[in-house]
């Protein structure tokens, strides 16, 4: 997408036309340059490892060296193109028009939009906070406002691309909708147990507040503009963390043996679910980090429900977020939080190593 | 003139903290800039995304980081 390149704001009416017409074209041609490029970068990969390294195939060294030079271009490529379109689209879902709209709903109906604004709204972990008190001052339903605080970190379009990338659609797809469900089913688990009262108390005052409201007038070379923001942001922090963790999965897929993790992560050990959804609390990913670890896993035996637990509970329910969210919401509440979360996501580490 | 940065301290609110102090210092505005994490003084301030920019108790820009462009404008 390196050819979209700044377009300074015109002046004249006519020229930002113009512009935008400019803007589609390079738009197309960008994304045909990107597809042709990205359809080489298997062969590429296999000539460099094998040809030009003269790599024996089949080799340990081989197998790590050609994932390694398939899958980096590959999935920073899907990335900086999924984050520059999200970054466009998120110019039109404020965290402002999300209250707005989540406002005048119902819960159950809100449980399900919350949850769907929740991938689409702009939103980093340290203004989680502001967010929710942002929810309550609006008045929206506490089971409603979970729905949103759930889906946000938990459907991440970084962990989507990645997914997509190195395993495929389906798992992209069971993961987009089983981490939508346990948002909408948890937030509305939570609403039904009225826990208003373990809101902070300095909270439940704003109710009575008046939020600002400042509405920005973007145009369409603004959006461009927010996308490739969004790009130089989000690519810009996360690709070491890609590298890093596409080069321990290159390590895992050439060097550990096929079934070595079917024992400790297979689908017989059924205390692996649990034990993956633990020891996933404590720890803090990018979501960027873990997918390529979680591919090396599944490939060497690793069941796929496991796997999952795993990496909802390592994005969902992170011990940093509970530290700030320990602000405004009494310690019962965050444990009812955990354990709801928790509950689901065991749920799903299960049923997909019953199912698959 | 008295500037309050809100904020948590993610990257972007230091990102709006940087921007606002260099172009106070910049346009050679006489302004005390101070930073703001306390959520509960944000949230009665009526600021309930990050970051936020208070000039002489008006909020200015809410839930994103200033231009530079922006900032000059408000402080001028």
């Amino acid at each position: 997408m390196q050819s979209i390149q700044p377009i300074n704001q015109l002046p004249s009416s006519e020229a930002k036309q113009m512009s935008m017409a400019k803007i589609t074209i390079i738009g197309l041609l960008g994304l045909v340059v990107w597809y042709v490029i990205y359809k080489q970068l298997e062969p590429f990969s296999h000539f460099f490892s094998y040809s030009l390294l003269g790599i024996e195939k089949g080799s340990h060294l081989g197998e790590a060296i050609q994932f390694f030079v398939y899958d980096t271009p590959k999935v920073m490529m899907l990335l900086t193109l999924i984050v520059f379109v999200i970054g466009m689209l998120r110019s039109f879902f404020t965290q402002e028009r999300t209250r707005k709209y989540l406002a005048g709903k119902r819960e159950t109906a809100g449980n399900v939009m919350a949850a769907l604004l929740g991938i689409l709204t702009p939103f980093c972990s340290c203004s989680a906070v502001p967010l929710f008190l942002g929810f309550v001052q609006a008045g929206i339903p506490l089971g409603v406002t979970f729905s949103f605080l759930i889906a946000a970190p938990m459907v991440n379009e970084i962990a989507l691309v990645l997914l997509y990338g190195l395993l495929g659609w389906k798992v992209a797809a069971l993961y987009l909708v089983t981490g939508l469900l346990i948002a909408m089913v948890a937030g509305w688990v939570i609403g039904r147990f009225k826990l208003e009262h373990w809101i902070e108390d300095w909270v439940q005052e704003l109710r009575a507040g008046e939020a600002v409201v400042i509405e920005e007038k973007l145009t369409w070379i603004g959006r461009v503009e927010r996308g490739r923001e969004a790009v130089r942001d989000i690519v810009g922090k996360v690709w070491m963390y890609v590298v890093a963790g596409i080069g321990v999965g290159a390590l895992i897929h050439g060097y550990v043996p096929e079934t070595f993790m079917a024992s400790i992560m297979g689908k017989d050990a059924w205390w692996s679910v649990p034990a993956a959804v633990v020891v996933g609390i404590p720890m803090y990913s990018n979501a960027a980090g873990i997918v390529p670890i979680v591919e090396a896993l599944l490939g060497k035996g690793a069941a796929l429900g496991t796997v999952l637990a795993f990496m909802m509970s390592v994005i969902a329910l992170s011990l940093p977020e509970m530290v700030i969210l320990r602000k405004v919401l009494k310690p019962k509440l965050i444990a009812v939080f955990i354990t709801v979360v928790g509950t689901g996501i065991l749920f799903t580490g299960y049923l997909f190593n019953l199912v698959i | 003139m008295e500037i309050k940065v809100c904020g948590p301290g993610c990257a972007s609110c230091e990102q709006a903290q940087k921007i606002v102090e260099a172009a106070v210092s910049a346009g050679s505005v006489d302004a005390t800039v101070t930073k703001i994490t306390d959520f509960q003084e944000i949230a009665q301030m009526g600021i309930f995304s990050t970051p936020a920019i208070v000039v002489d108790g008006e909020v200015k820009c809410v839930g994103r980081a200033p231009k530079p462009a922006e900032v000059e404008e408000w402080i001028s």
